[in-house]
Protein backbone atom coordinates (compact mmCIF):
# COMPACT_ATOMS: atom_id res chain seq x y z
CA UNK A 1 0.00 0.00 0.00
CA UNK A 2 1.44 2.85 -0.96
CA UNK A 3 0.11 5.08 1.33
CA UNK A 4 1.15 3.53 4.37
CA UNK A 5 4.76 3.02 2.32
CA UNK A 6 5.02 6.57 2.66
CA UNK A 7 3.67 7.23 6.14
CA UNK A 8 6.42 4.92 7.56
CA UNK A 9 8.64 6.05 5.12
CA UNK A 10 8.03 9.72 6.60
CA UNK A 11 8.00 8.35 10.06
CA UNK A 12 11.34 6.78 9.69
CA UNK A 13 12.60 10.53 7.94
CA UNK A 14 11.27 12.63 10.97
CA UNK A 15 12.29 10.49 13.71
CA UNK A 16 15.77 10.53 11.96
CA UNK A 17 15.62 14.26 11.71
CA UNK A 18 13.95 14.61 15.21
CA UNK A 19 16.95 12.23 17.05
CA UNK A 20 20.02 15.28 17.22
CA UNK A 21 17.46 17.53 18.84
CA UNK A 22 15.89 15.25 21.03
CA UNK A 23 17.03 16.33 24.21
CA UNK A 24 15.75 20.16 23.65
CA UNK A 25 12.33 21.02 23.38
CA UNK A 26 10.36 22.49 21.00
CA UNK A 27 9.48 25.18 22.34
CA UNK A 28 7.16 26.40 25.35
CA UNK A 29 3.47 26.82 23.95
CA UNK A 30 1.21 24.82 25.55
CA UNK A 31 0.49 21.37 23.94
CA UNK A 32 -0.95 21.15 20.43
CA UNK A 33 -1.04 25.02 19.94
CA UNK A 34 0.42 24.94 17.15
CA UNK A 35 -1.85 23.12 15.24
CA UNK A 36 -0.97 20.91 12.70
CA UNK A 37 0.20 21.78 8.77
CA UNK A 38 -2.54 22.27 6.12
CA UNK A 39 -2.06 21.33 2.58
CA UNK A 40 -0.97 24.74 1.67
CA UNK A 41 1.77 24.99 4.32
CA UNK A 42 0.64 27.11 7.02
CA UNK A 43 -0.59 26.09 10.61
CA UNK A 44 -4.04 25.17 11.31
CA UNK A 45 -5.95 22.16 10.44
CA UNK A 46 -5.91 20.01 7.51
CA UNK A 47 -7.16 22.48 5.19
CA UNK A 48 -7.94 25.69 7.23
CA UNK A 49 -5.12 28.44 8.25
CA UNK A 50 -5.56 29.17 11.82
CA UNK A 51 -4.20 32.26 13.63
CA UNK A 52 -1.67 30.12 15.51
CA UNK A 53 1.79 30.30 14.28
CA UNK A 54 3.37 26.74 13.77
CA UNK A 55 5.28 24.40 16.84
CA UNK A 56 5.43 25.88 20.20
CA UNK A 57 7.92 29.03 20.12
CA UNK A 58 6.86 31.08 22.59
CA UNK A 59 8.23 34.79 22.62
CA UNK A 60 11.71 34.30 23.57
CA UNK A 61 12.33 31.02 21.45
CA UNK A 62 12.24 29.98 17.81
CA UNK A 63 11.14 26.69 16.63
CA UNK A 64 9.56 25.20 13.29
CA UNK A 65 7.43 22.30 11.50
CA UNK A 66 8.04 19.77 8.95
CA UNK A 67 5.09 18.32 7.85
CA UNK A 68 3.73 15.22 4.95
CA UNK A 69 0.13 15.35 4.22
CA UNK A 70 -2.09 13.38 1.38
CA UNK A 71 -5.28 13.04 0.29
CA UNK A 72 -6.57 9.88 -1.83
CA UNK A 73 -9.62 11.28 -3.05
CA UNK A 74 -11.45 9.16 -5.75
CA UNK A 75 -10.25 10.25 -8.95
CA UNK A 76 -7.44 12.62 -7.69
CA UNK A 77 -4.16 12.19 -4.76
CA UNK A 78 -3.70 15.73 -3.44
CA UNK A 79 -0.34 15.86 -1.38
CA UNK A 80 2.09 18.57 0.47
CA UNK A 81 5.50 18.38 1.74
CA UNK A 82 7.05 21.77 3.46
CA UNK A 83 8.78 23.20 6.11
CA UNK A 84 7.99 26.43 8.55
CA UNK A 85 10.03 27.90 10.83
CA UNK A 86 8.63 30.45 13.62
CA UNK A 87 10.25 33.39 15.32
CA UNK A 88 9.36 34.34 18.60
CA UNK A 89 5.56 33.19 18.47
CA UNK A 90 5.65 36.40 16.15
CA UNK A 91 5.93 36.00 12.39
CA UNK A 92 5.92 31.92 10.41
CA UNK A 93 7.94 31.45 7.35
CA UNK A 94 6.81 28.13 5.66
CA UNK A 95 7.62 26.68 2.28
CA UNK A 96 6.22 23.53 0.14
CA UNK A 97 5.04 21.83 -2.54
CA UNK A 98 1.93 20.65 -3.16
CA UNK A 99 0.85 18.32 -6.07
CA UNK A 100 -2.63 16.90 -7.49
CA UNK A 101 -1.76 13.47 -9.24
CA UNK A 102 -4.36 13.03 -11.95
CA UNK A 103 -4.97 9.14 -11.35
CA UNK A 104 -7.94 8.79 -13.03
CA UNK A 105 -7.68 11.51 -15.96
CA UNK A 106 -3.88 11.08 -16.37
CA UNK A 107 -4.22 8.73 -19.34
CA UNK A 108 -6.59 11.06 -20.87
CA UNK A 109 -4.85 14.13 -20.51
CA UNK A 110 -1.14 13.13 -21.37
CA UNK A 111 0.11 14.56 -17.76
CA UNK A 112 0.84 12.61 -14.75
CA UNK A 113 0.37 15.16 -11.69
CA UNK A 114 -0.13 19.34 -11.47
CA UNK A 115 1.76 20.58 -9.04
CA UNK A 116 2.55 23.73 -7.37
CA UNK A 117 5.05 25.64 -4.65
CA UNK A 118 3.83 27.58 -1.93
CA UNK A 119 4.76 30.31 -0.09
CA UNK A 120 3.53 31.84 3.36
CA UNK A 121 3.78 34.16 5.58
CA UNK A 122 2.13 34.85 8.62
CA UNK A 123 2.36 36.98 11.49
CA UNK A 124 0.53 37.01 14.57
CA UNK A 125 -0.95 40.54 14.93
CA UNK A 126 -1.96 40.20 18.68
CA UNK A 127 -3.58 37.94 21.46
CA UNK A 128 -3.08 34.65 22.55
CA UNK A 129 -5.40 31.89 20.97
CA UNK A 130 -5.57 30.76 25.04
CA UNK A 131 -5.12 33.94 27.29
CA UNK A 132 -6.63 36.54 25.71
CA UNK A 133 -10.31 37.36 26.44
CA UNK A 134 -11.05 38.41 22.27
CA UNK A 135 -8.53 35.38 21.36
CA UNK A 136 -5.33 35.22 18.86
CA UNK A 137 -5.70 36.93 15.54
CA UNK A 138 -2.92 36.49 12.30
CA UNK A 139 -2.46 38.32 9.06
CA UNK A 140 -0.56 35.73 6.57
CA UNK A 141 -0.10 35.17 2.88
CA UNK A 142 0.60 32.60 0.29
CA UNK A 143 2.53 32.91 -2.69
CA UNK A 144 1.91 30.00 -4.71
CA UNK A 145 3.75 29.08 -8.70
CA UNK A 146 2.27 26.69 -10.69
CA UNK A 147 5.07 24.18 -12.07
CA UNK A 148 3.15 22.61 -14.63
CA UNK A 149 0.55 25.51 -16.32
CA UNK A 150 -0.33 23.32 -19.62
CA UNK A 151 -3.42 21.65 -18.32
CA UNK A 152 -4.62 24.88 -16.22
CA UNK A 153 -4.17 27.20 -19.30
CA UNK A 154 -5.88 24.94 -21.32
CA UNK A 155 -9.30 25.22 -19.28
CA UNK A 156 -9.35 28.51 -19.60
CA UNK A 157 -7.15 30.08 -16.12
CA UNK A 158 -5.70 33.65 -16.51
CA UNK A 159 -2.36 33.23 -14.45
CA UNK A 160 0.27 30.56 -13.48
CA UNK A 161 0.81 32.44 -10.29
CA UNK A 162 -1.35 34.06 -7.69
CA UNK A 163 -1.25 35.19 -3.82
CA UNK A 164 -3.65 34.62 -1.35
CA UNK A 165 -4.02 37.44 1.91
CA UNK A 166 -6.14 35.94 4.95
CA UNK A 167 -6.90 37.07 8.41
CA UNK A 168 -7.62 34.08 10.82
CA UNK A 169 -8.96 34.57 14.57
CA UNK A 170 -8.49 31.47 16.87
CA UNK A 171 -9.97 31.19 20.36
CA UNK A 172 -9.70 27.93 22.97
CA UNK A 173 -12.81 28.28 25.45
CA UNK A 174 -11.65 26.42 28.20
CA UNK A 175 -14.48 24.01 30.01
CA UNK A 176 -16.73 25.16 27.29
CA UNK A 177 -18.69 21.81 26.42
CA UNK A 178 -18.84 18.98 28.50
CA UNK A 179 -15.84 20.66 30.98
CA UNK A 180 -13.68 20.14 27.47
CA UNK A 181 -11.79 22.85 25.70
CA UNK A 182 -13.41 24.32 21.99
CA UNK A 183 -11.18 25.48 19.40
CA UNK A 184 -12.79 28.11 17.30
CA UNK A 185 -11.08 29.54 13.91
CA UNK A 186 -12.36 31.90 11.52
CA UNK A 187 -10.38 33.03 8.04
CA UNK A 188 -11.41 35.47 5.66
CA UNK A 189 -9.38 34.83 2.34
CA UNK A 190 -8.99 36.67 -0.57
CA UNK A 191 -7.93 34.49 -3.39
CA UNK A 192 -7.95 34.07 -7.15
CA UNK A 193 -6.90 30.57 -7.53
CA UNK A 194 -8.67 27.66 -8.78
CA UNK A 195 -8.98 24.59 -6.58
CA UNK A 196 -6.67 26.04 -4.27
CA UNK A 197 -4.00 26.85 -7.37
CA UNK A 198 -3.80 23.88 -8.58
CA UNK A 199 -5.87 24.81 -11.31
CA UNK A 200 -4.17 28.13 -11.95
CA UNK A 201 -5.60 31.98 -11.16
CA UNK A 202 -8.48 33.37 -12.14
CA UNK A 203 -10.21 32.74 -15.15
CA UNK A 204 -13.11 33.21 -17.64
CA UNK A 205 -16.14 33.39 -15.26
CA UNK A 206 -13.95 35.44 -12.82
CA UNK A 207 -11.06 37.41 -13.16
CA UNK A 208 -10.95 38.86 -9.69
CA UNK A 209 -10.01 38.89 -6.30
CA UNK A 210 -12.74 37.22 -3.60
CA UNK A 211 -13.28 36.66 -0.08
CA UNK A 212 -13.99 33.70 0.91
CA UNK A 213 -14.72 32.21 4.64
CA UNK A 214 -13.20 29.54 5.96
CA UNK A 215 -13.46 27.93 9.47
CA UNK A 216 -13.57 25.38 11.90
CA UNK A 217 -14.17 24.05 15.14
CA UNK A 218 -12.13 21.45 17.22
CA UNK A 219 -13.01 19.83 20.90
CA UNK A 220 -10.20 18.49 22.69
CA UNK A 221 -10.75 15.21 24.54
CA UNK A 222 -7.66 15.65 26.72
CA UNK A 223 -4.76 17.55 26.00
CA UNK A 224 -3.63 14.14 23.54
CA UNK A 225 -6.67 14.55 21.15
CA UNK A 226 -8.44 17.16 18.84
CA UNK A 227 -11.51 16.32 16.85
CA UNK A 228 -13.44 18.34 14.78
CA UNK A 229 -14.42 19.88 11.34
CA UNK A 230 -13.62 22.35 8.80
CA UNK A 231 -15.12 24.50 6.30
CA UNK A 232 -13.48 26.22 3.40
CA UNK A 233 -15.53 28.42 0.74
CA UNK A 234 -13.84 28.33 -2.79
CA UNK A 235 -14.39 30.28 -5.75
CA UNK A 236 -15.84 29.81 -8.81
CA UNK A 237 -14.15 31.19 -11.60
CA UNK A 238 -13.92 28.51 -14.90
CA UNK A 239 -16.35 27.82 -16.79
CA UNK A 240 -15.36 24.32 -17.95
CA UNK A 241 -15.93 22.79 -15.14
CA UNK A 242 -18.17 23.77 -11.20
CA UNK A 243 -15.85 24.25 -8.16
CA UNK A 244 -17.01 23.54 -4.96
CA UNK A 245 -16.36 24.10 -1.34
CA UNK A 246 -14.37 21.70 0.43
CA UNK A 247 -15.16 20.29 4.32
CA UNK A 248 -13.87 17.72 6.68
CA UNK A 249 -14.19 15.96 9.98
CA UNK A 250 -10.15 15.42 11.61
CA UNK A 251 -9.15 13.78 14.32
CA UNK A 252 -5.56 14.35 15.74
CA UNK A 253 -3.31 13.30 17.95
CA UNK A 254 -0.49 14.83 19.75
CA UNK A 255 1.74 12.01 21.67
CA UNK A 256 4.47 15.06 22.83
CA UNK A 257 5.10 18.50 21.68
CA UNK A 258 7.63 16.61 19.03
CA UNK A 259 5.40 14.54 16.47
CA UNK A 260 1.25 15.18 15.49
CA UNK A 261 -0.70 13.11 13.42
CA UNK A 262 -3.92 13.67 11.71
CA UNK A 263 -6.48 11.91 10.20
CA UNK A 264 -9.86 12.85 8.32
CA UNK A 265 -12.14 12.90 6.15
CA UNK A 266 -12.37 15.25 2.87
CA UNK A 267 -15.15 16.35 0.52
CA UNK A 268 -13.14 18.31 -2.14
CA UNK A 269 -16.38 17.96 -4.18
CA UNK A 270 -16.05 18.23 -8.31
CA UNK A 271 -12.99 18.44 -8.81
CA UNK A 272 -12.35 19.30 -12.82
CA UNK A 273 -15.88 18.04 -13.84
CA UNK A 274 -15.57 14.80 -11.88
CA UNK A 275 -17.99 14.50 -9.30
CA UNK A 276 -18.08 13.85 -5.69
CA UNK A 277 -14.41 13.50 -4.47
CA UNK A 278 -13.73 12.24 -1.58
CA UNK A 279 -11.37 9.79 0.62
CA UNK A 280 -9.09 9.61 3.44
CA UNK A 281 -6.99 12.33 4.46
CA UNK A 282 -3.42 11.38 6.18
CA UNK A 283 -0.79 13.64 8.06
CA UNK A 284 1.85 13.91 10.35
CA UNK A 285 3.81 16.35 11.09
CA UNK A 286 7.51 16.86 13.41
CA UNK A 287 8.10 19.61 15.17
CA UNK A 288 11.69 21.10 16.64
CA UNK B 1 -25.79 17.75 -5.95
CA UNK B 2 -26.82 15.29 -3.09
CA UNK B 3 -24.07 16.76 -0.78
CA UNK B 4 -24.39 20.76 -1.88
CA UNK B 5 -27.04 20.94 1.15
CA UNK B 6 -25.26 18.97 3.26
CA UNK B 7 -21.99 20.91 3.01
CA UNK B 8 -23.69 24.11 3.10
CA UNK B 9 -25.39 23.03 6.68
CA UNK B 10 -22.06 22.57 7.98
CA UNK B 11 -20.53 25.80 7.11
CA UNK B 12 -23.08 27.31 8.56
CA UNK B 13 -22.99 25.10 11.72
CA UNK B 14 -19.89 26.38 11.86
CA UNK B 15 -19.69 29.85 11.49
CA UNK B 16 -22.85 29.97 14.03
CA UNK B 17 -21.15 28.14 16.37
CA UNK B 18 -18.73 30.19 16.31
CA UNK B 19 -20.64 33.33 16.42
CA UNK B 20 -22.38 31.77 19.51
CA UNK B 21 -19.65 31.55 21.18
CA UNK B 22 -17.73 34.72 20.65
CA UNK B 23 -21.28 36.38 21.67
CA UNK B 24 -21.62 34.47 24.94
CA UNK B 25 -18.12 34.38 26.71
CA UNK B 26 -19.15 37.61 28.78
CA UNK B 27 -19.47 37.44 31.57
CA UNK B 28 -16.55 35.18 31.82
CA UNK B 29 -17.94 32.96 35.13
CA UNK B 30 -20.67 33.39 37.07
CA UNK B 31 -19.93 32.31 40.92
CA UNK B 32 -18.01 29.28 41.07
CA UNK B 33 -19.91 26.49 42.81
CA UNK B 34 -18.04 23.91 45.06
CA UNK B 35 -18.11 21.00 42.87
CA UNK B 36 -14.58 22.58 41.54
CA UNK B 37 -13.19 22.29 45.11
CA UNK B 38 -14.08 19.05 45.84
CA UNK B 39 -12.85 17.42 42.25
CA UNK B 40 -9.50 19.03 43.07
CA UNK B 41 -9.47 17.34 46.20
CA UNK B 42 -10.35 19.81 48.57
CA UNK B 43 -7.63 21.94 50.69
CA UNK B 44 -5.71 18.53 50.76
CA UNK B 45 -5.65 17.83 47.14
CA UNK B 46 -4.89 21.44 46.28
CA UNK B 47 -2.29 21.40 48.81
CA UNK B 48 -0.66 18.20 47.28
CA UNK B 49 -0.99 19.70 43.48
CA UNK B 50 0.96 23.10 44.90
CA UNK B 51 3.74 21.10 45.98
CA UNK B 52 4.08 19.36 43.45
CA UNK B 53 4.01 22.43 41.25
CA UNK B 54 6.72 23.81 43.29
CA UNK B 55 8.95 20.55 42.61
CA UNK B 56 8.35 21.04 38.94
CA UNK B 57 9.16 24.83 39.10
CA UNK B 58 12.58 24.17 40.97
CA UNK B 59 13.53 21.61 38.24
CA UNK B 60 12.36 24.20 35.42
CA UNK B 61 15.31 26.30 34.16
CA UNK B 62 13.22 28.87 32.05
CA UNK B 63 11.76 29.79 35.36
CA UNK B 64 13.32 29.03 38.63
CA UNK B 65 15.05 31.62 38.85
CA UNK B 66 12.07 33.68 39.14
CA UNK B 67 10.98 31.59 42.12
CA UNK B 68 14.69 32.45 44.04
CA UNK B 69 14.59 33.23 47.39
CA UNK B 70 10.96 33.20 48.27
CA UNK B 71 9.41 32.37 51.31
CA UNK B 72 8.74 28.24 50.13
CA UNK B 73 6.39 27.95 52.64
CA UNK B 74 4.74 31.33 52.69
CA UNK B 75 4.34 30.93 48.72
CA UNK B 76 2.80 27.40 49.14
CA UNK B 77 0.14 28.68 51.60
CA UNK B 78 -0.88 31.78 49.63
CA UNK B 79 -1.29 29.79 46.14
CA UNK B 80 -3.02 27.16 47.83
CA UNK B 81 -5.23 29.96 49.00
CA UNK B 82 -5.88 31.38 45.79
CA UNK B 83 -6.95 28.01 44.15
CA UNK B 84 -8.28 27.43 46.99
CA UNK B 85 -10.77 30.48 46.72
CA UNK B 86 -11.04 30.66 43.08
CA UNK B 87 -12.93 26.64 43.20
CA UNK B 88 -15.26 28.30 45.55
CA UNK B 89 -14.07 26.59 48.79
CA UNK B 90 -13.70 27.77 52.08
CA UNK B 91 -11.03 29.77 51.96
CA UNK B 92 -9.93 33.60 51.63
CA UNK B 93 -6.95 34.71 49.65
CA UNK B 94 -5.44 37.92 51.40
CA UNK B 95 -2.21 38.08 49.16
CA UNK B 96 -1.62 40.98 46.73
CA UNK B 97 -3.21 42.00 43.88
CA UNK B 98 -2.02 39.67 40.90
CA UNK B 99 -0.55 43.12 38.94
CA UNK B 100 0.74 44.23 41.80
CA UNK B 101 2.58 40.74 43.20
CA UNK B 102 4.33 40.20 39.61
CA UNK B 103 4.89 43.66 38.71
CA UNK B 104 8.96 43.34 39.03
CA UNK B 105 9.32 40.08 37.82
CA UNK B 106 8.98 40.85 34.33
CA UNK B 107 7.38 37.74 33.11
CA UNK B 108 7.42 36.82 29.52
CA UNK B 109 5.38 34.76 27.78
CA UNK B 110 7.67 32.02 27.69
CA UNK B 111 7.85 31.57 31.13
CA UNK B 112 4.05 32.39 31.73
CA UNK B 113 3.34 29.12 29.61
CA UNK B 114 6.20 27.64 32.19
CA UNK B 115 3.76 27.49 34.88
CA UNK B 116 1.10 26.96 32.89
CA UNK B 117 2.40 23.42 31.69
CA UNK B 118 3.75 22.90 34.85
CA UNK B 119 0.26 23.30 36.73
CA UNK B 120 -1.19 20.98 34.32
CA UNK B 121 0.88 18.44 34.90
CA UNK B 122 1.53 18.98 38.72
CA UNK B 123 -2.49 18.64 37.85
CA UNK B 124 -2.05 15.03 35.75
CA UNK B 125 0.32 13.72 38.73
CA UNK B 126 -2.65 14.13 41.44
CA UNK B 127 -5.01 12.47 39.17
CA UNK B 128 -7.58 15.31 38.31
CA UNK B 129 -9.72 14.84 35.66
CA UNK B 130 -9.57 16.23 32.89
CA UNK B 131 -12.71 18.01 33.38
CA UNK B 132 -11.68 19.53 36.36
CA UNK B 133 -8.54 21.18 34.98
CA UNK B 134 -10.39 22.69 32.01
CA UNK B 135 -12.07 24.43 34.39
CA UNK B 136 -9.77 25.59 36.78
CA UNK B 137 -7.72 26.73 33.82
CA UNK B 138 -10.66 29.03 32.66
CA UNK B 139 -10.74 30.39 35.87
CA UNK B 140 -7.36 31.19 36.00
CA UNK B 141 -6.52 32.07 32.04
CA UNK B 142 -8.18 35.77 32.51
CA UNK B 143 -5.08 35.98 35.04
CA UNK B 144 -2.71 36.13 32.10
CA UNK B 145 -2.97 39.93 31.68
CA UNK B 146 -2.01 41.10 35.32
CA UNK B 147 0.70 38.46 35.62
CA UNK B 148 2.52 39.73 32.41
CA UNK B 149 1.98 43.37 33.35
CA UNK B 150 -0.09 44.10 30.10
Amino acid sequence: MTLLNRILGATLILTFLGTPVATASPGSRIWATGGVTTIEGSAGGGLVPWAMLSGYASDQEWGGTLALSRAEVDDFTVSFTGATVNWRNRLEVSAGRQTLDLDTLGAALGEDELSQDIFGLKARLGGDVLYSRYGQWSAGLQHKRNRTFTIPEAIGARDDSGTDVYLSGSKLFFAALFDRNLLANITVRGTRANQGGLLGFGGDRNDRYEAQVESSLGIFIDRHWLVGAEYRQKPDNLGFAKEDDWWDVFIAWVPDRRLAITAAWVNLGDIAGLEDQQGAYLSLQGSF
Amino acid sequence: MKYERFRKTIGVTLLLLIGGLTACQHPPTSEPDASLYSALGERTGIESIVEDLLYLIVEDERIAFQFKGIDVAHFHKQLSDQICDLSGGPCEYTGREMRESHSAMAVTETQFNALTENLILAMEQNGITTGAQNRLLALLAPLHKAVRGL
